[in-house]
């Protein structure tokens, strides 16, 4: 398997096998997070310039630490006190940042589309961590990554997302991973939050239903997604806060509708009391320290895949040419063409 | 490129024999196996490991815990083999502090694999002795690093490759020593 995109920017285009591989990667940084030394050299002298042009708290501090733990520098560039302020262009922005000369961008941004712009003006991989209501692939990867450890696989679930749907990209993303692996989709909130569009977001065939009911919509879930409510978006006339949490709080109560061994996921940060009870959120069925830690797993191999690479066969130093040294410039975006020949000069994002 | 197939080094026999001399060896040395673990490097060193491990079950009638090491994050060449690096997992569950480990690898070359292997191991803890044991000797180091147990000591030249085949990755079992001749 080698992985053929140049950036992360969402996780629709990537297919079940390379997600998995994703995940595999992933799995492989867990357990460094065990480690009492969990500092490695592997990407020591790279720099990782985290762009953050909308608020953000765990997941930059989450790259932050991913890249910290394979040796990398970071470059950040906070919302607050970015030039944007000062009226600057976005791209301006990003290309000022490019000149420092950073290997990678790991961006958010509250436009949808904006990484995908970017990374066309860029010739360093950019991730994409957050979109406005596009896509957050890293997320969308650790949600995974917490489903498998926790039910083994992640074929043929029954996912139940709850809140504000149509402004989510961590539903958007979780749909198109969970999608390929077969889970089928039940999207419940207020009606206005769950449009009937959402029904056709996912890969052709998906099983996406919607539901005004908490109480059907949790009939044999086997993976719960709490969506966090943003509460300036509740308000009279449309939702009150009372209301929504009278019809679609989820309580310790309306989890027992879903299956018992049903387990409960939840980006954060958490409004407790809100769009979840501190019973259910402190329950064992809750995964949201997993999600957390599982968070550094995912980006350390996101960054140690598009800064260093990775195809099949790690190399044996023992039989150092069996496999001619690849030309590390872009990537193995056509492994085919790609033996020995310093070919793969394209720089043309595969993802786009 | 053509890859020409020059001798065979060692039949499945031999290489039976040279793991089981390997396994006494190891248990000689260490004055017992009380703290004695080995470590697969990934991956030919990882069967290898186990199946000493099971011969000096025969000699001692003890359990040495095997752990296996992938040395991919700690390679000093990353940035020039790269795109064909793989993580696999390391899978290492008993504490290496104090312990008496045992690197096993298939070919010692130019040290460098070792060099990482190290690295690896002094981020899970502080192992009180690390030794190398190894299939095939092949020369050509370029670190300071020696194996204390070998199982054969081979002359090669620099174009030619030792592949250690065996039977759990390769379906079959031996040593062959290949040599890639430019057309």
């Amino acid at each position: 398997m080698t992985f053929r995109f140049r950036d992360l920017l969402a996780l629709e285009p990537l297919s079940a096998d390379e997600l998995t591989f994703l995940l595999d990667q992933s799995r492989s940084f867990q357990g460094i997070q065990r480690n009492p030394l969990k500092k490695l050299a592997t990407l020591r002298g790279k720099t990782v310039a985290l762009a953050f042009f909308e608020n953000s708290t765990r997941t930059r501090i989450s790259f932050g630490t991913a890249a910290a733990r394979l040796g990398a520098d970071t470059m950040n560039l906070q919302a607050e006190s970015s030039s944007l302020k000062k009226g600057e262009s976005l791209l301006d922005t990003v290309h000022t940042l490019d000149a420092m000369k950073p290997d990678c961008l790991v961006m958010r941004h509250a436009s949808s589309g904006s990484a995908d712009f970017v990374a066309r003006h860029l010739d360093i991989p950019v991730i994409n961590a957050g979109d406005g209501t596009h896509e957050h692939p890293s997320q969308g990867l650790l949600d995974a990554l917490t489903i498998r450890d926790r039910k083994g696989s992640l074929a043929n679930l029954n996912v139940t997302i709850l809140g504000d749907i149509s402004h989510s990209r961590v539903a958007r993303s979780n749909i198109h991973l969970l999608a390929k692996f077969g889970c089928r989709f039940t999207l419940c909130g207020p009606a206005m939050w769950v449009p009937r569009e959402l029904e056709n977001i996912g890969p052709p065939g998906a099983s996406i239903r919607r539901v005004f009911r908490i109480e059907e919509a949790l009939e044999d879930a086997d993976v719960v997604l709490v969506l966090r409510v943003q509460t300036e978006r509740l308000h009279e006339p449309a939702l009150s806060a009372a209301d929504y949490i009278l019809l679609y709080q989820l309580s310790a109560e309306r989890l027992r509708l879903a299956k018992p061994d049903a387990i409960i996921l939840h980006p954060g940060p958490m409004n407790r009391g809100v769009e979840i009870t501190p019973e259910v959120a402190d329950s064992p069925q809750s995964c949201v320290l997993e999600q957390v830690t599982n968070g550094i797993a995912v980006r350390m191999a996101l960054l140690y895949l598009l800064l260093v690479g990775g195809s099949e066969e790690s190399g044996q130093e023992a039989h150092p040419a069996t496999e001619a040294p690849q030309p590390l410039s872009r990537r193995a975006t056509d492994k085919k063409e790609n033996s020995s020949a310093p070919a793969d000069k394209d720089p043309s994002h595969a993802s786009r | 490129m053509r890859i020409v197939e020059k001798a065979q080094l060692m039949s499945a026999p031999e290489i039976d024999r040279t793991l089981r001399r390997l396994a006494h060896q190891i248990v000689e040395k260490s004055g017992g196996t009380k703290h004695l673990a080995l470590i697969g490097i990934r991956r030919r060193g990882v069967p290898l490991a186990q199946r000493i491990a099971q011969a000096m079950r025969g000699i001692d009638g003890v359990d040495v815990p095997v752990g296996t090491l992938d040395i991919t994050l700690y390679r000093d060449d990353l940035s020039k083999v790269a795109p064909h690096a793989v993580l696999q997992s390391s899978d290492i569950t008993f504490g290496v502090d104090q312990m008496d480990l045992v690197l096993v690898d298939d070919v010692l070359y130019t040290g460098r694999t070792i060099r990482a292997a190290m690295n690896g191991l002094f981020d899970l803890g502080r192992p009180q002795r690390v030794s190398l044991c190894v299939l095939i000797d092949r020369g050509h180091r370029e670190m300071p690093i020696e194996a204390q147990f070998v199982g054969r000591t081979v002359q090669t030249s620099d174009t030619e490759i030792i592949e250690v085949r065996l039977r759990e990755i390769d379906n079959e079992e031996r040593v062959v020593l290949v040599d890639r001749q430019e057309p």
